[in-house]
């Protein structure tokens, strides 16, 4: 025995046996821990703290996010794991049928969340209900419209989408980096109604894009765009809306949005459950707190960005309420159109336009 | 017993080096090759419905946008490499020749300094520097050189600028320590000959450490061209490099075909600057 206790074959075998030992402790007390966590696939709005906590203390469970950007990009995400390592999921509303072609989302049921209380337009029935179920509640939305500083610029101007490409704001003008809302847009510039383009539209939507990046400074994502308007570079963020200006306005009451009269785009966020959550319960919670006035009114001044709730009761101050322009919310949503949600052959042909826009000099 | 010692010797000696050598077999076939292998069955995948298709390489070749990322990528990054090195070289020269001994080691680490920072915050650092209402402009406005700011954030020099400072740092420390093999004979010897210290630099200094330069500024090739972070924060996506194009094609589409044929794509321009720099320097033979 002491023989085989002295060889170093021997030693590094008990050594390795203690390892083995050891990981097993541990991945057991993980496979507890996750029978107890709720995992969500989130947007950077949902990791804010001040959203999660209430709902972690007062469920006594650990809600586990992972933050994405982009549907490809999270269901990509989904496809890599295992069925059931995922719970709950927020995704583009438009998107919520790519979930469900693919077989992963739990039907919701409408009798245990608050469908009544929520803004009528942005309930999304298009795109959240396949087939006769429910598989996405809108929890969140906003506009991709013009958003602006309104010392650096007339505000008379950004009542009207021809100001983006004027000779008066050359220069002046960021536009935000996502082909959809700001294609969008250029739609509405030219009179065309965003849930009926078609591929005989490109040209023309591709006349007005390149007219826009003309003029622009810069083409963002969120935290460039955001930087430029905030810091002086540009004075207009095309695509822009209360997501950009809203969590500034403390900081830089200055900046503001319109909805111009040809309209703004509207967007939304919904909430979906995955069939092979071994956590319905919990994740039908998670679900509930997000869509109650507690949960909406800490969702939308999530520190990441702001945006209008969908539900209507949200417990928002009346400070809160100013900034995100909540009263004036009917007749926002009176002109608003819905957001572009083309084919994936439209789609591609979308973004290889959006492409060309970019490389244009 | 002589006899069986000699037999088991040879047998030793032959599986050691595989024993030590596959761990780093192992890792590179786990997290090189067979990732590799993926990402090429991946590319010759159509993104809607599955199946064999050629179309994910063909649109680069047919799409100018996707063609002119690439022409963008290669012209950057020559930029970047030429830049960084005209800046390294005489940098590294000061330090290794003109700088006393024991001052050596803290200038190399001052020299160095900016790497113990984020990247991400360096260039969003750059971005602050070179805004609209950055230090620069401030300055240039301030001493009344120019009346209006430059445009300087949001632009191929911007993203240049980032790089370079990078890299510049990368390239010091590979052609200092080349400096720094060479022996002091090689001047004496040369002076010995009639040459002053210009000749003795162009004809015998220069080429000595031309490896070294070759060794940083194939690095300074590979991380630049690859690279997503400096062009997307400093850019302005102005226009757009190979790897901004292949990141726009997970995000919302999630076509991961396309992205890997692109990435392969890019993957053979960098094998090529490999070889064509292994070929000059003779590296192999090392």
């Amino acid at each position: 025995m002491s023989v085989k206790s002295g060889n170093p074959l021997c030693i590094l075998k008990r050594h390795l046996h203690a390892a083995c030992a050891a990981t097993a402790l541990l991945l057991g007390a993980g496979n507890l821990a996750e029978a107890a966590d709720l995992n969500a696939l989130i947007w950077c709005d949902h990791s804010d703290p001040a959203l999660l906590q209430p709902f972690e203390e007062a469920n006594n469970v650990k809600v586990n996010v992972k933050e994405f950007e982009g549907t490809g990009a999270g269901l990509a995400i989904v496809e890599q794991s295992q069925p059931g390592d995922w719970d709950v999921m927020v995704i583009d509303s438009i998107d919520v049928p790519r979930g469900v072609e693919k077989g992963l989302f739990e039907p919701l049921p409408e009798d245990k969340l608050p469908f009544a209380d929520l803004f009528p337009q942005v309930k999304m029935d298009g795109s959240t209900v396949v087939g006769g179920k429910r598989y996405g509640i809108t929890e969140k939305f906003g506009y991709n419209t013009i958003g602006f500083n309104k010392t650096k610029v007339d505000p008379a101007d950004m009542q009207s989408l021809a100001s983006l490409t004027s000779d008066k704001y050359k220069g002046k003008v960021a536009i935000y980096d996502y082909y959809l809302p700001v294609i969008g847009m250029a739609a509405l510039a030219i009179g065309k109604k965003t849930a009926e383009l078609t591929e005989a539209d490109l040209p023309a939507l591709k006349d007005e894009l390149l007219k826009m990046k003309a003029n622009a400074k810069l083409v963002g994502e969120v935290t460039a765009s955001q930087t430029a308007l905030a810091t002086g570079e540009v004075d207009i963020l095309v695509g822009g809306g209360e997501w950009v200006t809203a969590g500034l306005a403390k900081e830089n009451p200055a900046l503001d949005f319109s909805i111009p009269k040809e309209g703004a785009v509207l967007w939304s966020q919904s909430l979906a459950m995955f069939k092979d959550s071994k956590n319905k319960d919990m994740a039908l919670k998670f679900i509930q707190y997000i869509m109650s006035p507690e949960g909406q009114a800490r969702l939308a001044t999530s520190s990441c960005y702001w945006g209008m709730p969908a539900n209507t009761k949200a417990a928002l101050t009346d400070d809160q309420k100013k900034v995100l322009r909540f009263d004036e919310q009917p007749g926002f949503l009176a002109r608003a159109q819905a957001y572009p949600a083309p084919n994936a052959d439209l789609d591609k042909k979308m973004q290889d336009m959006w492409t060309e826009m970019l490389q244009a000099k | 017993m002589n006899s069986a010692g000699n037999n088991s010797v040879p047998r030793a000696g032959s599986a050691l080096p595989w024993a030590l050598v596959t761990p780093a077999l192992g890792w590179t076939l786990l997290f090189f090759v067979l990732p590799f292998i993926a990402m090429g069955f991946s590319s010759l995948t159509a993104h809607e419905g599955g199946g064999f298709t050629l179309s994910n390489y063909s649109q680069f070749f047919t799409n100018p946008s996707y063609w002119q990322a690439m022409v963008n990528s290669l012209e950057v990054t020559a930029i970047v490499t030429v830049v960084s090195v005209l800046l390294a070289y005489p940098f590294a020269w000061i330090l290794a020749e003109q700088v006393p001994e024991r001052w050596q080691r803290l200038a190399l680490m001052l020299a160095v300094l900016p790497f113990w920072t984020s990247y991400v915050v360096r260039s969003y650092s750059w971005l602050l520097v070179l805004a609209q209402n950055g230090v620069i402009n401030r300055a240039l406005t301030g001493s009344g050189l120019i009346t209006e700011p430059l445009q300087l954030a949001n632009t191929r020099l911007a993203a240049a600028t980032g790089f370079v400072h990078f890299f510049v740092m990368l390239l010091t420390l590979t052609i200092f320590a080349n400096l720094k093999q060479l022996s002091p004979s090689y001047r004496k010897a040369a002076a010995d000959l009639g040459a002053g210290p210009v000749r003795t630099f162009l004809h015998v200094i220069l080429p000595l450490t031309l490896p070294g330069i070759m060794v940083g500024a194939f690095l300074t090739f590979v991380l630049c061209i690859g690279d997503y972070i400096t062009p997307q924060i400093l850019g302005g996506n102005n226009e757009l490099l190979m790897p901004q194009l292949v990141m726009m094609q997970i995000g919302r589409r999630g076509d991961f075909p396309l992205a890997s044929a692109l990435s392969i794509i890019l993957m053979a321009v960098v094998t090529v600057a490999y070889l064509a720099c292994a070929r000059w320097l003779k590296i192999e033979r090392a």
